[in-house]
């Protein structure tokens, strides 16, 4: 696109906008998403696209329209569940499920997110599981999570907890791997790289 | 044949009967599963929301001490199937990942030079072992039983491997041989909504909710899955789906395995038969000794 048909960007538009590219463009096959048709198939195939706010078609729409924050601020890329049917059927082969993680990168990176909707808390809270145990703890972060977000969905889902544990198959407690310093290492050394 | 085994987090609990079965049935086949001594999680779909660099090289972890075991990966949870498949691919095709997972990994003092295959179990046991082999190893078979094949996402996606993107086949197969009908089931492939039930409830109830209807109306006795979250989300929320939308479903829903597994004359208590929430009333298995005698 020749340059004086771009939108007008504020500063930090115009910075996003940079993060993003040099994420989306990054990834091997990135730039096809300059190809977007327009054609709406990733939103007629999501399977959850009739809950967001934003389809995937529009969050294409949006980012050419210079309008990437409202995209950041819309629970449409917290609710996508990574299912890539999109990805598989887009004609013009853009992985829209890669683009919908790196959006949910920058939004965690630049702390943009919808308002009443802290879904990342669960990312965040996966994250410190894996970095205190080299394994996810399920019972610790569901309370975690729900503590965080909606302490009263705690009381609707004691119920199902209550009958995998009487099954054995909810833990109590979390398990450790011995080598859990190698995890640290390598999670330490990656952040280092990728300047986080 | 050996493998290096993944069982992943989920199949050290909330998915023990997934883990029990697999590795009961690779026994009876003398498939050699050996654990790859102390594995870690693959960051699944939630470290990839936070950095890519970081959730692919904890995943290379996994993939790394394999390597030194010398055989490929068997890794029966869809989504660590497809994280360390990604982890992988991305290794090969990136250059800039590659170093920055090597030099993660040599922080830890591993290194991964030669790339292994990860496997799920369901394409190995009708691709390596074979459906005639299972056909003639079964000892019981399921009379007509109506199975709806749940495959779930991530097992066919993103990039085609052992079986077609939209409507794969393998399990469809794996049933048929075993005696079961398996009734056309569009949802195959439909995703579950997998961590929404934690994050946005009420969007998972109404998949999985739907997920049941058309199951039950393609006439399904029950359904096979070959995935935890899949069967967590269909077996586990299935009171609350019930209480929101006032349905009565009663679906089990087994593992693919738990059923080759009867079929192979395990007992059902070694399948984890037992600590299913929907338990199956009657699965229609018969002995191939009685009908041979009939």
């Amino acid at each position: 696109m020749p340059k004086t048909l771009e939108p007008i960007k504020t500063k930090r538009e115009a910075e996003l906008r940079e993060a993003f590219l040099k994420e989306v463009i990054g990834m091997p096959h990135g730039e096809k998403i300059k190809n977007c048709i327009q054609c709406g198939t990733c939103t007629g195939t999501c399977p959850v696209s009739r809950w967001m706010d934003i389809t995937p078609r529009q969050v294409v729409a949006l980012f050419r329209a210079g309008m990437i924050e409202e995209i950041l601020h819309s629970r449409t890329i917290w609710i996508c569940a990574s299912c890539y049917a999109c990805r598989v059927r887009c004609p013009s082969g853009i992985k829209v499920t890669e683009t919908l993680y790196a959006l949910k990168r920058l939004a965690i990176d630049k702390k943009i997110f919808p308002k009443r909707f802290p879904v990342h808390v669960l990312s965040e809270a996966f994250v410190s599981n894996l970095y205190k145990y080299g394994r996810n703890f399920e019972l610790g972060l569901g309370i975690r999570y729900l503590l965080a977000t909606n302490p009263m969905r705690l009381m609707s889902s004691a119920g199902f907890g209550l009958s995998m544990m009487k099954r054995g198959r909810l833990a109590t407690r979390p398990t450790k791997i011995k080598k859990v310093h190698e995890v640290r290492a390598i999670i330490a050394r990656a952040k280092e790289l990728e300047g986080i | 044949m050996e493998f290096a085994y993944y069982p992943g987090c989920s199949l050290e609990h909330t998915s023990k009967p997934y883990d029990q079965s697999v590795r009961e049935v690779f026994k009876a086949l003398g498939i050699t599963l050996r654990e790859i001594e102390d594995w870690n999680c693959c960051g699944a779909t939630m470290y990839m929301s936070i950095s890519k660099t970081v959730a692919y090289a904890v995943a290379a972890r996994n993939l790394a001490i394999a390597q030194h075991m010398g055989c490929d990966i068997c890794a029966p949870c869809n989504s660590c199937y497809t994280i360390l498949r990604k982890a992988n691919r991305y290794i090969s095709w990136d250059p800039k990942v590659r170093d920055k997972i090597f030099s993660a990994l040599k922080a830890a003092n591993l290194t991964y030079d030669k790339q292994v295959d990860i496997r799920h179990p369901l394409d190995i046991l009708v691709n390596d072992v074979g459906l005639d082999t299972l056909e003639r190893r079964a000892k019981s078979y399921f009379d007509g039983l109506k199975v709806a094949p749940y495959y779930g996402c991530q097992i066919v996606r993103p990039v085609k491997h052992f079986d077609e993107l939209d409507d794969p086949m393998t399990m469809d197969h794996l049933l048929s041989a075993l005696g079961a009908d398996v009734v056309p089931f569009a949802d195959k492939v439909r995703c579950c909504g997998g961590m929404l039930m934690t994050t946005y409830e009420e969007i998972a109830l109404d998949l999985n909710n739907e997920l049941l209807l058309n199951a039950e109306e393609s006439g399904a006795e029950v359904i096979a899955t070959a995935c935890p979250l899949c069967q967590m989300n269909l077996e586990g929320y299935q009171a609350k789906i019930n209480e929101k939308y006032q349905t009565k479903h009663e679906m089990p829903i087994v593992y693919f395995t738990q059923l080759l597994g009867l079929a192979l004359d395990i007992e059902a208590s070694k399948l984890g038969m037992d600590t299913l929430v929907v338990r199956p009333k009657d699965l229609k298995l018969k002995s191939k000794d009685k009908k041979v005698a009939a």
